[in-house]
Formats: structure tokens, C-alpha cells, sequence
């Protein structure tokens, strides 16, 4: 009995360590932000890295899920005689929900897995510790960058997520299902207001910090995950499943209080 | 002057370093030698403040570097330059661009006067015509040499080498060997040496110091060394193997034996 809550203590305490760490580590980072020197290349690469690399699958995915979400909600819709309302009910889900989350979620696959390996070897190959050797704080090179890059790429993916999205569900909409175009679209300026665009914006804004934080954390500290690969890949998987749980959990609070 | 008293540092309940003590004179190039696992590199990573000991105080220049903070901490810092066991180059990064950071990121010298600087330290090295390579183009060798005119380029006071032949083969180690005396000879830094290159590294150090069980076991000039009566430090640098745990086979004792008697390595 002693021994078991003991245990129980013991995991409590390594936790609330564990998140302590986690938090200096971005307070650290966020106050770097403000603090020159800016390195502007480096936010530049990073944008590249996060935007450019991620629009092909946040273009593919946000056309398919508003062609999806169009097809199933226009058969409900039938149901009880309200298929005008389809057209705001695609472009909503998409503003509020599911562009922020389906685009954060696809650029956590794509660009936080390797951002995550890419500090992780780096780590691995001491060439953190020649940064910091060299009297520099590795943090201002390898994170203040990815945050600041992410803060400003996910809602600009988000967006454009919606958009590809709104048009997707179009083509089902109309060229499929021979919605009229005048019906698809002149409800959606009635009824997406300013708030809904912004409950999005926030969202994704968060979801940049989140991704970021969660996967330069845990490349950074690759070498407690276990040895070499081993701990780069354990790093990698856990920064992944990490950020994917952490944006679906922090999108229900949020969705909660911006509601 | 580089003090280092009674470091102690453990990971759980593993002890690695117990009350090391040891001075490094200005000027001198000091060798660490001991056996694989004995606690060299974390002697090493918490000299250069990359390791936080448990107990203990490293003394650079009158700075206690594990207690210091802010700009102090920064001022020893920029003094000491560490050539890494892989070279630790940064791999998005071409050789030119490589060396020139620590001069690009540190100082605020011009542009000219980078290229001018970056070029002499590969040339040093022996390398030419290489700035434009990155290191995924370039050999172990290439790596390291060009890791060691990224330490050397920005002149510091103090530096330390994480075994800087590993992996070489013996042409490539004699150079670099040469590499590191020479330049120690050129810039007068004060140089600490981790190494498995015996006795190969006795001909370019001032002095060696021997690792064992976490504790400095002996120092000395490699004459000194040579001449010792510890039958452990004797043993080691022979390969000679007092302790029957360690022999690998009957064999192996037999030939260790034989290679001491005429106290030669």
C-alpha cells in the first residue's frame, strides 16, 4: 500500500517536473523573441520550411474535407428540406473548426516530425553543444525561429485550408449535386461573421505555438528519450502524438471559452 | 591557468568522477588518458560548463565557471574553444560558412576581414579549395580538420579536444597530431587533450594526466610517465592487465607480459 502510493507520488512529481521544464523552456524562447539580436534569415528558412513545404498537403487535404464534410451534410440536409443551408455550414465548419485543426494536425506530420529529428540529431551530434561552446544560446538558432515561423504560417495555412476547403465542397456541392452557385454562396455572407473568423484565427495561432514548442522540445532534449536514433526516433514519435493530442485537447478548451 | 577541484559528478547511482583535482599551466598541452568509460568526456563537458558537476569548482582565469552567471560566465566562455569527438560541424552549413560563425555570431568583425581569417584557418589545416563543401561531401578527416580551424579561428585561450583522431588512420592521426601542435605553437592556447593515442600522444604533449576510477591517478611529463612505478598506470599504458577481471584471455595476458618486460611501448 505504502509502496503504491509512493509510486503514484513519484509519477506525480516527475510530471509536474516534467511540465515546469516544459514551460521555462518556452518562456525562455518567448523572451528571446524580444530580445535582439533577430536572426531574419533563419525566421525566413523557417517559414519555408513550415509554409512552402506544407501547402501541397494542407491544399489536398483541405480540398477533400470540404468536398467530404459537403456531400455528407447536403444528405442530412435533404432530409429536412434544408439543402440552402449547406454552403454556411461547410464554410463554418471549416472557419471555425476544422481548417485550424486538420491544418495543424497535417503540418505536425509533416513539417513538426522532422523539425523535431532535425534538433534531435543535432543534439545528438554535439552540435548543440558547440553552439552553446561558443558562447550562444542554441535556443535563439534553433527555436525562437520555428516559433516565430509557426505563430505566423498556421493561420496562413488555416486560411488557405478554408479556402481550398469552401471550393471543394463547391465542386460537390454544384458541378455533383447541381446545388445552384447563387445558393452555395449567398448564404455563407449572411451567416460566417467576423468572430467566426476569428475564433479561427485564434486557434491556429495557438496550434503554431503549441506544434512548435512540443516538437522543439522534445529534439532538444533527444538525448533523455534514449541513445543516438533511438532516442531521435522516440523523440520524434512523442513530439507527433504529443502535438496531435495536445491540439485536439487545447481546441475543445478554447472552442469552450470563445464559444 | 585552468584549476579544476574536486569535481565529483554522478547520472543516478552511477559515480563517474570522485574528487578530481588538477591544474593546467598557461601555455601547456595537457593529455587525459584513461580507460574507455572511465569518465574523461564528462570530465571534459564539465570543465567546459556543459556538464553542471554535483561538487566541485572549475577555475579559468580567476572564474569559478560552475558558479558563474551572466556576463562572466559569457567572458570565460568566449576564451574556450572545444574541438568535438565528431567535429560537430553544422550540417545545413558549408565548410566557409562553418568557420566563419563563431566570427560572424561572436564579433563584429567585417566581411573581408571574415573571409580573410576563414581562409588562413583552412589553410592551416591544410585544406584548400573546400569552402564550398558541406559536410555530408567531406571525409572524417575533412570534418575534423575543418572542425579545428572552426576552433582555432576565433583565437581562443583555452582549448579542449574530445579524442580528435578518433576514427583516423595513422597517417591522418600523426597529422592531426602535428595539426594540434603546431597551431598550439602558432596561437599559445592552453590545450587539454583527451585521448586513446598511446604513445602516440606523448610526443606532442607537455604533460599527461591519468584518469582511473573517477579520481587523477597520476600526472606527470611523458618521461615521468614512462619511468612510473605505479604498476597501474604502467599496466595501462602497456595494455598490461593486472586485474584478472579485465583480461580477455589467457593469451592476451601472455603478450602484455612480454611487451613489458623491456619497458617499451
Amino acid at each position: 500500500m505504502f509502496q503504491a502510493v509512493r509510486g503514484v507520488g513519484a509519477m506525480f512529481l516527475g510530471l509536474q517536473w516534467r511540465l515546469g521544464h516544459m514551460f521555462l523552456f518556452l518562456l525562455n524562447a518567448a523572451s528571446l523573441c524580444f530580445i535582439p539580436p533577430f536572426k531574419f534569415k533563419l525566421f525566413v528558412r523557417r517559414i519555408r520550411f513550415f509554409g512552402t513545404r506544407s501547402m501541397v498537403v494542407v491544399i489536398i487535404t483541405g480540398a477533400f474535407t470540404g468536398m467530404v464534410l459537403a456531400l455528407q451534410v447536403y444528405y442530412s440536409l435533404r432530409k429536412v428540406g434544408s439543402e440552402a443551408l449547406l454552403g454556411p455550414l461547410v464554410a463554418l465548419s471549416l472557419i471555425r473548426e476544422l481548417g485550424p485543426v486538420l491544418s495543424a494536425l497535417m503540418i505536425t506530420g509533416r513539417a513538426g516530425s522532422a523539425l523535431t529529428a532535425e534538433i534531435g540529431i543535432m543534439r545528438i551530434s554535439e552540435q548543440i553543444d558547440a553552439l552553446f561552446s561558443m558562447a550562444l544560446n542554441p535556443l535563439r538558432y534553433l527555436v525562437v525561429p520555428n516559433l516565430v515561423a509557426a505563430v505566423l504560417v498556421f493561420p496562413l495555412l488555416a486560411a488557405i485550408f478554408d479556402i481550398v476547403g469552401i471550393y471543394g465542397g463547391y465542386l460537390v456541392a454544384v458541378k455533383m449535386l447541381g446545388m445552384s452557385e447563387g445558393t452555395y454562396f449567398s448564404q455563407m455572407d449572411h451567416m460566417v461573421e467576423w468572430s467566426d473568423v476569428l475564433m479561427g484565427l485564434y486557434k491556429s495561432l495557438s496550434f503554431g505555438v503549441i506544434v512548435s514548442w512540443i516538437c522543439c522540445y522534445k529534439g532538444y532534449h533527444a538525448d533523455k528519450s534514449g541513445f543516438g536514433a533511438e532516442g531521435v526516433s522516440k523523440a520524434t514519435t512523442d513530439a507527433v502524438v504529443t502535438s496531435s493530442v495536445m491540439i485536439l485537447i487545447w481546441d475543445y478548451f478554447l472552442g469552450s471559452v470563445l464559444l | 591557468m585552468i584549476d579544476v577541484v574536486n569535481i565529483a559528478k554522478s547520472f543516478g547511482d552511477q559515480q563517474v568522477l570522485q574528487g578530481v583535482n588538477l591544474s593546467i599551466r598557461d601555455g601547456e598541452l595537457m593529455a587525459i588518458i584513461g580507460r574507455s568509460g572511465g569518465g574523461k568526456s564528462v570530465l571534459l563537458k564539465t570543465i567546459t560548463g556543459l556538464l553542471k558537476p554535483d561538487a566541485g569548482s572549475v577555475i579559468i582565469d580567476g572564474i569559478d565557471v560552475t558558479r558563474a552567471r551572466g556576463r562572466d560566465l559569457l567572458d570565460v566562455r568566449q576564451k574556450i574553444g572545444v574541438l568535438f569527438q565528431g567535429g560537430a560541424l553544422f550540417d545545413s552549413l558549408s565548410a566557409f560558412e562553418n568557420v566563419a560563425f563563431p566570427l560572424e555570431e561572436c564579433t563584429k568583425i567585417g566581411k573581408a576581414e571574415i573571409y580573410k581569417r576563414v581562409i588562413m584557418a583552412l589553410e592551416d589545416v591544410g585544406l584548400i579549395n573546400i569552402e564550398h563543401k558541406y559536410p555530408s561531401e567531406m571525409s572524417g578527416g575533412m570534418r575534423k580538420r575543418v572542425a579545428l580551424a572552426r576552433v582555432l579561428v576565433s583565437e581562443p585561450k583555452v582549448v579542449f579536444f574530445d579524442e580528435p583522431t578518433t576514427g583516423l588512420d595513422p597517417i591522418l592521426l600523426h597529422t592531426t597530431h602535428l595539426l594540434i601542435r603546431q597551431a598550439q605553437k602558432k596561437h599559445g592556447f592552453t590545450g587539454i587533450i583527451i585521448s586513446h593515442d598511446i604513445p602516440e600522444i606523448f610526443e606532442i604533449v607537455d604533460r599527461i594526466a591519468f584518469l582511473h576510477k573517477g579520481a587523477i591517478r597520476a600526472v606527470g611529463t611523458p618521461e615521468e610517465m614512462l619511468s612510473t612505478n605505479d604498476q597501474l598506470v604502467w599496466g595501462f599504458l602497456s595494455g598490461h592487465v593486472d586485474d584478472p577481471d579485465n583480461i580477455l584471455c589467457e593469451k592476451d595476458s601472455q603478450i602484455c607480459r612480454f611487451r613489458t618486460q623491456g619497458r617499451q611501448l
